[in-house]
């Protein structure tokens, strides 16, 4: 492999001898040498593929997928007006319809991905870091289950994700288009003379059956825990342990990893019990 | 406190070396003190495993006070057994009742290949240290106390993370096998100190290259390190590796 002497030969090199057709070979291969020296350099390389580099990228795609949440929880809480669903289909419209929600989702989506894949990643590397497993472990007493079985939950978050696009994502994104739904069981309705996707009306249908009730709820449970772990743990990542800082953001993940999926998981329950009609 | 003598069941992992397949070994051991630390039962049992003319346990051991940290066991699922901020020499075995069964097998790692028995090859650490390099610091006579003024904060903080004894505990604890506490406590003690300063980028980027090089799994916070580092090690060393292999990366000019 090249290294830093190379660079400094290559420079000498060039300095004492002009290029000709005896030394072209030489030089060719100083060259070489010289770009794999740089290219073995490259920060963001390094940035992608090192251990801390990828921890970022996870921490910082899940940090962004909370800001997500939020924005998803609070259009959750339009079913609070009890209007049949008017101001919550208002906003499901919006986000459907409007070039900067619809550009947010593609990052949106990017970020999903690479935080999955990212995350799968360090699974697969940290499986294979140990190859004979301990015939007896007792974990001390600091650790958390949840911070052991981040993929595990990422997995069932994941499972639980499709389902949810299912059911919602694409009926109101695509309506029969992909032959995923048909166009006639899409449930429409009309505001001021605007069609829009009864997103409400599909959701009160979907939330009828019991175990797609039980699913979402896990689901979030399930989220409950991943978030436990995950939004404290992205900041330590980042480089912030502090003695003031810390136990506020720990604080703060915790509250929001109770409250969040609480909020999500109230949605199915509440329809499913009829507590806003 | 009370002395009573115990029999014990032990289950040792035994491999003769790192190509061959190891298995467990049960040894029945008699009249253990509660005085003994832990390898001391291990050489009375080792007396007379070599007077009846069988293997004895090959395990790693130096400084028998817990500073050197050659002693590397995971007794009963734990590393260094059951007791906090202790290495294994330093574990007595009044930690145990009679009639116990214990496990003690070697750190298990992809970077830690078994050598024999509980033996394992930290030679990785080893390459991780050369990797950060040296610090330039210039030669000739010492220089008078307190000409370079540190503050109380920074010195404290490196000590600390210089009380690091490269055990291996950390990778043997984590879920993960993940070398991040030690890398991070060798990374802190140097750059929390003007003495680290010239070389404080580089030696983060090489040192942290070589961790992933050696095949060490990633952190992912789970803070096992810190509660069987026999040091106590903080978990705030990684946080600090973290931001200085960022920024370094982002910033170190040497290797744009």
């Amino acid at each position: 492999m090249a290294n830093a002497i190379d660079k400094i030969y290559f420079s000498s090199f060039l300095k004492n001898n002009p290029i000709n057709k005896s030394n072209f070979s030489l030089f060719v291969q100083y060259f070489c040498k010289l770009v794999i020296y740089q290219l073995s350099l490259m920060t963001w390389k390094q940035f992608f593929t090192s251990s801390i580099g990828k921890k970022f990228v996870v921490g910082f795609t899940g940090l962004f997928l909370i800001l997500f949440l939020i924005v998803h929880c609070t259009l959750n809480g339009m079913i609070v007006f009890s209007d049949n669903g008017e101001t919550f289909n208002h906003w499901a419209f919006f986000m459907g319809t409007n070039w900067i929600v619809r550009v947010m989702e593609i990052g949106l989506f990017l970020g999903l991905i690479l935080h999955i894949v990212q995350g799968l990643v360090l699974w697969a590397q940290n499986r294979k870091a140990r190859p004979i497993k301990y015939s007896m472990t007792s974990p001390p007493s600091n650790n958390r289950w949840y911070s052991r079985s981040m993929g595990l939950l990422g997995t069932l978050i994941l499972i639980f994700l499709i389902i949810h696009l299912y059911h919602f994502w694409t009926p109101s994104r695509f309506g029969g288009l992909l032959g995923i739904h048909s166009l006639e069981e899409t449930p429409l309705a009309t505001y001021n003379g605007q069609i829009v996707h009864n997103l409400y009306a599909e959701m009160l249908t979907v939330f009828q059956t019991p175990w797609v009730v039980i699913v979402y709820v896990l689901a979030m449970i399930s989220l409950a825990w991943h978030l436990m772990h995950g939004f404290q743990s992205s900041f330590q990542t980042f480089g912030i342990n502090h003695k003031r800082f810390s136990p506020i953001i720990k604080g703060l993940g915790t509250a929001f990893s109770i409250i969040v999926p609480l909020l999500f998981a109230l949605m199915p329950i509440a329809i499913y019990f009829k507590w806003f009609e | 406190m009370e002395h009573y003598n115990m029999d014990l069941t032990l289950k040792v992992w035994k491999q003769n070396n790192s190509k061959t397949k190891g298995r467990f070994e049960t040894y029945e051991v008699k009249g253990i003190s509660s005085e003994m630390s832990f390898l001391e039962m291990f050489d009375v049992l080792n007396e007379r495993l070599i007077s009846e003319d069988k293997d004895p346990i090959a395990f790693d051991h130096d400084c028998r006070e817990g500073i050197c940290g050659m002693c590397s066991m995971y007794v009963n699922g734990r590393a260094h057994g059951p007791w906090e901020k202790n290495t294994v020499c330093q574990l007595h075995m009044r930690a145990f009742k009679s009639g116990e069964t214990i496990v003690v097998e070697p750190w298990r790692s992809a970077a830690f290949p078994v050598i024999k028995d509980l033996v394992v090859d930290r030679d990785a650490f080893d390459r991780i240290i050369q990797a950060g390099g040296y610090i330039s610091v210039n030669t000739g006579n010492a220089v008078d106390a307190n000409t370079l003024p540190i503050e109380k904060y920074r010195a404290d903080e490196s000590f600390f993370a210089a009380s690091c004894i490269g055990c291996g505990a950390c990778v043997a604890a984590c879920p993960n096998g993940s070398a991040m506490l030690f890398v991070s406590a060798k990374v802190s003690q140097l750059a929390l100190l003007p003495q680290g300063e010239p070389e404080r980028k580089t030696r983060v980027l090489n040192m942290v290259a070589q961790m992933d090089k050696e095949g060490f799994g990633n952190c992912s916070n789970v803070y096992a390190c810190e509660a069987e580092c026999p040091k106590g090690v903080s978990v705030a060393n990684i946080a600090r590796m973290n931001r200085e292999y960022l920024s370094a990366g982002l910033s170190d000019e040497a290797s744009i």
